[in-house]
């Protein structure tokens, strides 16, 4: 049948279904055939903690949001456009996310007496329960179509169950006039041993798209055209890949070879996974006993000269803080990643939040200083944890890097960079000095010590938890024990000296300035340049280095005549900068949700005070 | 060059409460060091201390060589990253029974079942000294100690046992006086790739004095310890004429001279075989039943952890394309944009 197509600059989907049903690749697949195409994409897992909750509830129900754009995309979308929902479940967990113009596609199979009570539903009519009956509901006959195209296959009756996501990708890939060639290859490099499967799948995938072609459900299809993008050669990649990949290239650069000690944590486990995946590049990764032994064991490979790092989530982060106090002390270079993740304690694993800023601050026994750095987006986390690796290096100092679960699992295209456009790192390494090694000289100008090698004659010298003089002698006379302090504290001001300037988008002067750091930058950013196109005098001022500040951030902030600091906790950062530049008011908006902003909260909260 | 005892100590006055077991650990590490670097090639500056918290924890101060002075429990994970981190070097990590199977039991299995090549002096005075006498997981049921003022009553670990349950490929145990063993113990544990346990048993004059009084007192020493040699009969007594035996599934003391009993019945030390069961048996050993095992009880060749590391590393080296950080950012699915 002819199909209407409607030119869209955006579209958001959310693929949802049971946690085994596959929705996570789907959505992965979907947006890397996007991104192929030319579209700017952002996706968002929101997943549960559990691997396989019980089938059918709501506590099972995993999603994948993907947001593809003909311009500028810089969320995973608030709303979407389309929902695909396997399940009663998966409708009842998602309705709320749709737009009023929806088009959702369920699996109509699944929306049996028995399904549909399993969920949780008080009636028997999901849609008018969920006040979504005027949405445009495609319902397919996913599981039987499925089992039809797949009865001559030889598989058996799991593996053939399994499929049913790709039968919705193949819709979908019709509803939005996407190629199938991307998946036909990742299946065929996937399946590479089971030839079986890759006819099975591409069968499914091909049967979903042409029976989404002939059914009247659905009269029109969606283009959404190419975003100009810089010209260059591109790859799409998540926050997770890139912290590793950011951490293999400051160890590229500085040519001191990278040691990873960590133990697994969600969502933080994908940067070892990452790291472990490239050790013919010389990284050595090690899955430690705990978290402890996780930074411990980096602690004493910095010790040995190699680039030392560990990474974790919240909880993680608590159980490393005498360790990183030791690195702070002995004043080693290490990176310290904390992919963040609802709290406290085990907390909600699986969703994003930005609550352990106050951890990453304070959380140690002692006057205990430490460097703080965020990220920004899923790409940026390349950068970051490039500069964080710098940072410690050049400066003898742990640096916490902050991420978050929903940069860590998240992904967008990335403009591939040069290495050659990337600066050299310089540590202090010394091969020898005058007179015996003296480990807490420091110089004038960054407070920085050098670095002695174990294994370098004459440079014997011995560091450690306890206080010590500047020549390395143990010491609890009280005054040098200021003065140390005093010393290492000062180290980490200084690294002002070499960080970036704080930028602002936007114009100079403004009636508002919206503050956020790591994370929230996509919604942020939406939310302002969304205010600025309706004629709002607002700017933004998004913070990637958080200890030290920017040297110029009081300059910034008294341009403007408000400041709203907007965070995913009670307000961590607000507190930090009333108490660092206490001369400015500040306003705040929170969220503690588990979940990313949404763009439309922001604008309400930024009309409300302008 | 060749180096002396001397050459090891440092400048740093050695703080210890006189009397204190640990002196002659530290002299025995001072005389034993030149020899170990005389037959493994070592350079002094290759060696490195590494300690945790406790008051044997104090001995990297006492080194003029390479020191880390950690933090509680965790001086296995440091020895461990940094052995990885550079495999050309030494590491000796020197520990209490507090900080090494308390809070650092974790990283002390787990150092032990990887086979890191790093050698760890256990000092056991079976109490907490540095925090004033508080009783730790070596000392023997009853102990009365400030936090047991009316006896413990849970069962202490014997380290011995442990290591061995964790799959130890080196376990040694010496006697704080015995200083001349103790070198020959250090110079074997050095030798041998892999995690290294030498099990010290020493004496806190202060807090638990005569902790090993029953067998370390000169008089009875003979009698109720036995010094195990790789390749000798298990001899022991002021008489050399006490050994062992396996009869009806245990070890048994007999007396040379005894019902035919002749020194070509005794067990031969294997410290070389694979097979643990034995060594179980000699680490269990406990007077008065048995005598205590001193010396070289397992030294068994396996694989180490940081050669299997370096041996992982240089094979997918060898076949990947990417080789560097330029290729790995365009590996994989990208496109262009013109």
């Amino acid at each position: 049948m002819q199909h209407k197509v409607i030119d869209m600059q955006n579209v958001v989907i959310r693929f949802a279904g049971d946690s085994g049903d596959g929705m996570q690749l789907t959505g992965t697949l979907f947006a890397d055939a996007s991104a192929l195409y030319g579209n700017e994409i952002s996706t968002f897992p929101d997943y549960p903690a559990e691997i396989r909750a019980p089938q059918g509830t709501v506590s099972g129900v995993s999603g994948f949001q993907v947001h593809i754009g003909s311009g500028e995309v810089h969320t995973p979308g608030d709303f979407c456009d389309v929902l695909v929902a396997m399940n009663p479940a998966a409708l009842k967990a998602n309705a709320k996310w749709t737009k009023p113009t929806a088009t959702i596609i369920i699996d109509i199979d699944a929306f049996d007496e028995a399904g549909i009570k399993r969920a949780g539903y008080a009636t028997l009519d999901p849609f008018v329960e969920l006040k979504i009956e005027d949405r445009n509901i495609i319902p397919s006959p996913i599981t039987t179509l499925t089992k039809e195209s797949l009865k001559e296959s030889g598989l058996d009756n799991k593996s053939i169950l399994r499929s049913k996501n790709m039968f919705t990708l193949g819709m979908c890939f019709f509803l939005f006039n996407r190629s199938l060639d991307h998946t036909y290859e990742y299946l065929e490099d996937k399946f590479k041993k089971k030839p079986k499967l890759i006819e099975a799948n591409k069968k499914v995938l091909f049967d979903g798209f042409n029976y989404a072609s002939n059914i009247h459900a659905i009269p029109n299809t969606y283009m959404v055209q190419p975003a100009p993008q810089e010209k260059g050669v591109y790859r799409n990649i998540n926050g997770n890949q890139a912290t590793a990949w950011g951490l293999l290239a400051a160890s590229e650069k500085s040519g001191i070879p990278l040691f990873c000690g960590s133990y697994p944590i969600t969502p933080a486990t994908g940067i070892l996974e990452e790291l472990a995946i490239h050790k013919y590049l010389g990284v050595k990764t090690m899955q430690a006993e705990d978290e402890i032994a996780g930074i411990c064991t980096a602690i004493g490979a910095a010790y040995a000269g190699n680039f030392a790092v560990t990474t974790t989530s919240g909880p993680g982060l608590s159980l490393k803080s005498e360790a990183m106090g030791l690195a702070m002390i002995t004043e080693l270079p290490l990176v310290i990643v904390d992919v963040q993740r609802g709290g406290p304690s085990t907390g909600i694993p699986t969703k994003t939040e930005q609550t352990d800023l106050a951890q990453a601050l304070y959380g140690r026994n002692g006057e205990c200083p430490i460097a703080v750095m965020a990220a920004h987006s899923p790409s940026h986390c390349f950068d970051a944890a490039f500069y964080a690796g710098k940072y410690a290096m050049e400066h003898m100092m742990p640096v916490i890097l902050l991420t978050e679960g929903f940069l860590g699992n998240g992904s967008e295209p990335w403009k591939i960079p040069s290495m050659k456009d990337y600066p050299e790192i310089h540590p202090p390494i010394i091969d020898s000095c005058e007179g015996p090694y003296k480990p807490y000289h420091r110089d004038p100008e960054t407070f920085v010590r050098k670095w002695a090698l174990p294994g370098k004659a004459g440079l014997e010298h011995r560091v450690g938890g306890l206080e010590k003089n500047p020549d390395g002698v143990i010491s609890s006379d009280p005054i040098n024990h200021e003065k140390m302090c005093a010393a290492r504290a000062e180290k980490v001001a200084r690294m002002a000296n070499f960080i970036p300037k704080q930028e602002v988008i936007g114009a100079d002067k403004a009636d508002v300035l919206v503050v956020g750091w790591g994370g929230t930058f996509g919604h942020l950013y939406s939310a302002v340049q969304q205010m600025r196109s309706e004629g709002k005098s607002v700017a933004l001022a998004h913070f990637d280095y958080i200890n030290p500040l920017p040297k110029n951030t009081a300059e910034v902030f008294a341009r403007y005549k408000k400041i709203i600091v907007c965070e995913l906790n009670s307000g961590q950062f607000v507190d930090y900068l009333r108490a660092k530049l206490p001369d400015f008011k500040y306003l705040q908006y929170n969220k503690v949700q588990g979940q990313p902003f949404i763009v439309k909260e922001i604008v309400d909260a930024v009309n409300n005070i302008l | 060059m060749a180096y002396t005892a001397q050459d090891f100590k440092s400048n740093q006055e050695v703080r210890w409460c006189p009397g204190c077991g640990d002196h002659a650990v530290l002299a025995s590490i001072h005389r034993a060091l030149p020899e170990v670097c005389e037959a493994l090639g070592y350079t002094k500056e290759r060696i490195v201390f590494v300690s945790g918290i406790g008051c044997s924890s104090r001995l990297p101060y006492y080194m003029n060589t390479f020191g880390f002075h950690g933090i509680h429990g965790r001086a296995t994970a440091i020895s461990t990253g940094m052995k990885v981190a550079n495999p050309k070097l030494s590491i000796w990590q020197a520990t209490g029974d507090g900080d090494a199977l308390a809070i650092g039991g974790n990283h002390f299995i787990h150092a032990v079942r990887r086979n890191i090549d790093i050698n760890i002096i256990l000092f056991n005075n079976q109490i907490y000294g540095l925090t004033k006498g508080q009783y730790s997981p070596t000392s023997k049921l009853g102990t009365i100690t400030k936090t047991s003022p009316y006896g413990t009553v849970e069962n202490p670990f014997n380290p011995g046992a442990l290591a061995l349950g964790a799959g130890s490929t080196f376990f040694a145990r010496g006697l704080d006086s015995e200083i001349k063993l103790t070198q020959e113990i250090l110079v074997a544990a050095a030798k041998n790739d892999g995690t290294s346990i030498v099990e010290m048993l020493v004496n806190c004059v202060i807090f638990n004095d005569g902790a090993h009084a029953t067998i370390s007192d000169r008089e009875y020493r003979a009698d109720r310890t036995i010094i195990l040699r790789h390749g000798e009969p298990m001899i022991f007594g002021k008489n050399n004429d006490k050994g062992l035996i396996f009869r009806n599934r245990k070890l048994e003391v007999v007396t040379i001279g005894q019902d035919g009993i002749t020194v070509d019945d005794l067990l031969v030390h294997d410290a070389n075989c694979k097979e643990v069961g034995i060594h179980n048996l000699l680490v269990n050993m406990k007077y008065p039943d048995y005598p205590v095992a001193l010396g070289v009880i397992r030294n068994v060749k396996e694989n180490t952890y940081d050669d299997n590391v370096r041996d992982q590393l240089k094979e997918v080296e060898a076949k990947s394309t990417i080789k560097c950080m330029d290729d790995l950012l365009h590996s994989g699915a990208t496109w262009v944009v013109e």
